[in-house]
């Protein structure tokens, strides 16, 4: 939906769907293994039918994100790369946190923030799906060493992931404007200028 | 019924039901004594009734070839040659220790799935038991094992039902050499005492009791011709809780909670004190003011 037939688009539906069977798998992952990983997050076991079921889900889950996590990273990966403007944005990141960032270097489809952001949670999944796999024991047989290996980087690169959506969240929800995006697709052309110059000019050019 | 002497219970932080308070019980098994006759395993599979599969003979006595969750426990033999060309058979009721410092309890996510009571022996509830395997990796004896046909875990309860009657463990009772014995943990010590004693006067010089610190002890103790080898029964030579389940069920856990609720906090007070980034009027109004021109054109 168009709200202004001079919206950009930003996301296709195909984009839009995929990034939310991703996020919503994410967030019963997430809930799912801290009720394993800590006692005080126990409770959330009656989420997923019991303690047992979220035993059983939480690793299928693995698999449905880890897969869309996959289509949704090489979507993505073109406007992804880092370039030396990004790591100079990165270098000024405290004007943006200020909430200025007009002044910064101009910024295509992505400023050099969600760059990081986007190669941090790619890292995070390279390491809990291996280790998820690891510690999958009513599948797979590993050694005790390796499942104790997997448990340790499982529940940190967990709790990285989880700090990072807190981040990429709270952005989302603090540049006003932005969320639409992930609802239907469009930003407006104001929005596009302030935060994404670059890409702003290369999509109104034609 | 209620259990008023638990020490410990697993995925717990406050205190456990705990008025009542037990000695420490210890079993202790004497190698040298054992003729590795499997009466304690079959006393074990009619105490508890269970029938683990028949096996194959694989060339050794040993049956089955592993612990299992219908075998708690099973006679592990050993031929070896601790010095050149002299052959001994060395024979080790394995089970589980029941430590003082319990790695399987340390490492289970779930709330009293795994008990340790004041009388010193851990528990498995299966029926909190979610099927996870965090205690195998816990464990330092490698002793739980998972049922494949219910996916709860179990081991050797050192026959605590038997235990909170006054009756010593199955094994103990129908060991025909003496070579397992039950009482009070120091009792168990002092008569070990004697037993080394009597090995290293017969040459067995490195002879001693396995009651290995690492875990705090032990509550199945052995005593053991060759202690200063502990391997040549398939003993770790100083078991403790792996450094990495300490750190993932230890200081993990808060840091992890501290460093999540930080972000979380830090975001919320961002908002409030430098307010939303919106657009600026600005950019607005002069994307307002092309807007009305491209009409007109
Ligand atoms: C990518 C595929 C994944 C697989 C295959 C997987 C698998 C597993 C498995 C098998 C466990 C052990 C508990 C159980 O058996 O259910 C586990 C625990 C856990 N998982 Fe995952 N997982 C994956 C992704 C994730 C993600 C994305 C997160 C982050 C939100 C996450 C967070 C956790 C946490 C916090 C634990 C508890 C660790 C602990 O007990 O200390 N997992 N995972
Ligand atoms: S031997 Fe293993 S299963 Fe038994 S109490 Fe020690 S850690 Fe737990």
């Amino acid at each position: 939906m168009k709200r202004d037939p001079r919206d950009l688009v930003r996301y296709t539906a195909g984009e839009r769907i995929n990034h939310w069977i991703v996020g919503i798998s994410f967030i019963l992952l997430g809930v799912s293994g801290l009720a394993l990983f800590h006692p005080a997050f126990f409770p959330f076991t009656m989420l997923f039918g019991g303690p047992t079921w979220t035993r059983i889900l939480h690793p299928f889950l693995g698999v449905l994100m880890a897969v869309f996590f996959v289509f949704m990273f090489f979507r993505f990966l073109k406007n992804n790369l880092m370039r030396r403007i990004d790591w100079q944005w990165i270098g000024r990141i405290g004007e943006m946190v200020d909430g200025s960032d007009e002044t910064m270097p101009a910024q295509g489809k992505y400023n050099g923030g969600q760059k990081l952001l986007f190669w941090l949670l790619a890292l995070c999944m390279l390491l809990l799906i291996p280790s998820g796999i690891l510690l999958w024991q009513v599948y797979f047989d590993f050694s005790v060493e390796a499942r104790r290996w997997a448990a340790v980087i499982h529940s940190a690169a967990a709790v990285v992931m989880i700090c990072l959506i807190f981040v990429h969240v709270y952005a989302a929800i603090w540049v006003k404007g932005t969320i639409r995006s992930m609802w239907y697709g469009t930003v407006t052309r104001a929005w596009a200028r302030q935060h994404h110059r670059n890409w702003y000019e290369e999509v109104t050019k034609s | 019924m209620a259990s008023l002497d638990i020490q410990a219970r697993s995925a717990t932080t406050t205190p456990s039901p705990g008025v009542r308070d037990y000695p420490d019980v210890a079993k202790l098994i004497d190698i040298s004594k054992c003729i590795g006759c499997k009466a304690c395993q079959v006393a074990c599979m009619e105490w508890n009734d269970l029938r683990d599969v028949v096996g194959e003979n694989t060339g050794s006595y040993q049956n089955p070839p592993d612990l299992d969750a219908k075998s708690w426990t099973l006679m592990r033999f050993y031929e070896v040659e601790p010095e050149p060309n002299r052959l001994e058979w060395l024979i080790r009721k394995d089970g589980c220790m029941h430590c003082a410092d319990p790695g399987c309890l340390a490492a289970c996510p779930s709330p009293g799935a795994i008990v340790k009571y004041s009388n010193g022996i851990v528990d498995f509830n299966q029926e909190h038991c979610i099927g996870c395997g965090y205690c195998i990796t816990g464990c330092p004896f490698d002793i739980p094992r998972i049922s494949q046909t219910d996916h709860k875990a179990y081991k050797c309860s050192l026959c605590s039902d038997r235990v909170a009657v006054g009756l010593e463990p199955a094994c103990v009772k129908t060991c025909p050499t003496g070579a397992i014995t039950f009482g009070s943990k120091p009792d168990m010590i002092d008569y070990a005492v004697d037993r080394v004693r009597d090995l290293q006067g017969r040459g067995f010089k490195n002879a001693a009791l396995y009651d290995p610190p690492g875990v705090g002890g032990t509550h199945v103790m052995y005593v053991l011709q060759h202690a200063d080898r502990p391997e040549l029964y398939g003993l770790p030579q100083d078991p403790t809780i792996s450094p990495l389940v300490e750190l993932w069920k230890g200081v993990a856990k808060p840091v992890a909670i501290g460093v999540m609720a930080a972000v979380g906090l830090t975001a919320l007070f961002h908002y409030i004190t430098r307010g939303p980034n919106a657009v600026s009027k600005e950019i607005e109004e002069d994307e307002e003011r092309k807007a009305k021109e491209e009409q007109q054109v």
